[in-house]
C-alpha cells in the first residue's frame, strides 16, 4: 500500500479507505483468516451501530472496523473496505453510506434503516441536548470563551485528517496534488459554488486518470 | 409562516447540497457556512465555529453538524429536517447505488472513476477545514491551539477529548 493512489487504481478499493483518519484509533489486530460470523439479526445490527456511534469521538471509522471485521467477523477486512470504499465513492456522509450498504446487504431496507437509526440517534440526541444548553447559555461569557478554545483545537483535530488524507497523493509525481490544491481554492478560497466546482472538476480527474494509466 | 419557510429552505437547500458532499461532511462546510452565515443569517461566523466544536467535541459522525445548524435555525423541527435532508436522499441513492456498483467491481470506468474523485475530495476535505479556520482562529493562541492539535492527533493516538479539554481551560483562562 506504499505506491500512491493515483497509479494502483486497481486495489482503489484498499487505499481509498487507507485515506481514512485513524485519529484515536483502536490497534488494529492483524488479518484473521477466520471465516466471517453467521449474519447478525436486525436488532443486533441496531444494537452494533449505536455502540460504535457512542464510542466515537472524532470520527466512528475506525471503531466500525473494529466491530464489524475484528470483534464480531462479520465482514473480512477486505470486504469491508469494499464496502467503504463505495460509501465513499457515493455522496453523503462516508459512515451514514457504510451503514446503509452494511445494514442492506444483511438485511435489506430493513438492516439499512436499523443500523442507520443505530448510527444516527444516539448522536443526534447527544448533540441536541448540547444545541439547546448552547441556546441557552451560548452567550454567557465564560462559555464563550471555553468554545472559542475548543473551536481552535476541533479546527486542529481536522486539519490532522486532512494532512493524513494529503500524504499518499504526494507519494509519486501524479496530477493528483494539483487537482486536489485546485479543488481547495475554488471552494476554499474562492468560495466558488461547490456544485459548479464538482461539475467542472470531477470530469477533469476521471479523464486525467484515465490518461496517466494508459 | 416564518417557520415554515425556514424548514422549507433547509429542506430543500440541505438535500441539494448532499448530494454534492463527495468524500464526507467536510466538503460540504463551506456551502453551509455560506448559507448559514452569510445568505440566511441564521448566525454569525462565531457561532457557526462554536456549532462546529459542539458537534466535533459529541461522539458521532461529522455530519450531525447539520442537526446543531438546522436547531440553531428552527429549533427542534429545524434539526429533524436538517437531519433528514442531508442523510434521506443520500442514503437511498447508497441503497439502491451500491447494489448495482458491486456488480462493476472490476471494471475500468468504477475504478478509474473512484481514483479520480479521491484527489477532489481531499480538496474539498481542506476547503472545509480552511473555512472552519478562518471562522475559529481569530488570534495568535487560537492558531497555537490549531496546530498544536493537529500535531498531537496525527503524531499521537491520544483521545481528542483531551486536546479539547485542555484548550477550553486555555479559553476559559482568557487565553484565547
Amino acid at each position: 500500500m506504499r505506491q500512491t493512489r493515483w497509479h494502483s487504481a486497481r486495489s482503489g478499493a484498499t487505499t481509498w479507505a487507507m485515506l481514512e483518519p485513524s485519529t484515536e484509533a483502536p490497534p488494529i489486530a492483524p488479518p484473521s483468516a477466520v471465516p466471517p460470523a453467521p449474519h447478525p439479526s436486525v436488532s443486533e445490527l441496531f444494537i452494533a451501530f449505536f455502540t460504535m456511534a457512542l464510542h466515537g469521538f472524532g470520527g466512528v471509522l475506525p471503531w466500525a472496523r473494529r466491530a464489524i471485521v475484528e470483534d464480531k467477523r462479520w465482514m473480512t477486512a477486505q470486504e469491508f473496505n469494499e464496502a467503504f470504499a463505495v460509501s465513499q465513492f457515493l455522496p453523503g456522509a462516508n459512515i451514514v453510506n457504510l451503514a446503509v450498504v452494511f445494514g442492506g446487504r444483511l438485511h435489506g431496507a430493513a438492516g439499512a434503516v436499523a443500523a442507520l437509526a443505530g448510527l444516527l440517534i444516539p448522536p443526534c440526541a447527544i448533540v441536541l441536548t448540547l444545541g439547546v444548553l448552547y441556546a441557552r447559555y451560548g452567550d454567557a461569557e465564560a462559555l464563550q470563551r471555553v468554545l472559542a478554545g475548543v473551536a481552535a483545537s476541533a479546527t486542529g483535530l481536522i486539519a490532522a485528517t486532512v494532512i493524513k488524507m494529503s500524504l499518499p497523493l504526494l507519494r509519486r509525481l501524479s496530477p493528483a496534488p494539483f487537482v486536489a490544491a485546485a479543488a481547495f481554492v475554488a471552494v476554499g478560497v474562492m468560495r466558488f459554488p461547490l456544485p459548479l466546482v464538482l461539475i467542472v472538476m470531477a470530469p477533469i480527474s476521471i479523464a486525467l486518470v484515465w490518461w496517466t494509466r494508459r | 409562516m416564518k417557520l415554515v419557510d425556514t424548514l422549507i429552505v433547509l429542506a430543500v437547500q440541505f438535500a441539494l447540497l448532499s448530494l454534492f458532499a463527495i468524500g464526507g461532511a467536510m466538503a460540504v462546510i463551506p456551502e453551509m457556512h455560506r448559507q448559514a452565515v452569510d445568505v440566511a443569517h441564521w448566525m454569525t461566523d462565531r457561532q457557526f465555529a462554536d456549532l462546529f466544536a459542539i458537534a466535533q467535541a459529541s461522539p458521532g459522525p461529522n455530519i450531525i453538524i447539520v442537526t446543531l445548524i438546522g436547531y440553531q435555525a428552527a429549533g427542534f423541527l429545524g434539526a429533524l429536517v436538517a437531519t433528514l435532508a442531508m442523510c434521506g436522499p443520500t442514503c437511498v441513492i447508497t441503497f439502491y447505488v451500491s447494489r448495482i456498483f458491486d456488480r462493476f467491481k472490476d471494471a475500468e470506468w468504477r475504478i478509474v472513476t473512484q481514483a479520480g474523485l479521491v484527489p477532489v475530495s481531499v480538496g474539498l476535505f481542506a476547503a472545509g477545514v480552511f473555512v472552519i479556520a478562518r471562522a475559529a482562529d481569530h488570534n495568535l493562541v487560537a492558531v497555537a491551539i490549531t496546530l498544536a492539535t493537529a500535531a498531537v492527533a496525527y503524531f499521537t493516538r491520544i483521545s481528542p477529548l483531551w486536546m479539547f479539554a485542555a484548550a477550553g481551560v486555555l479559553g476559559y483562562v482568557g487565553l484565547v
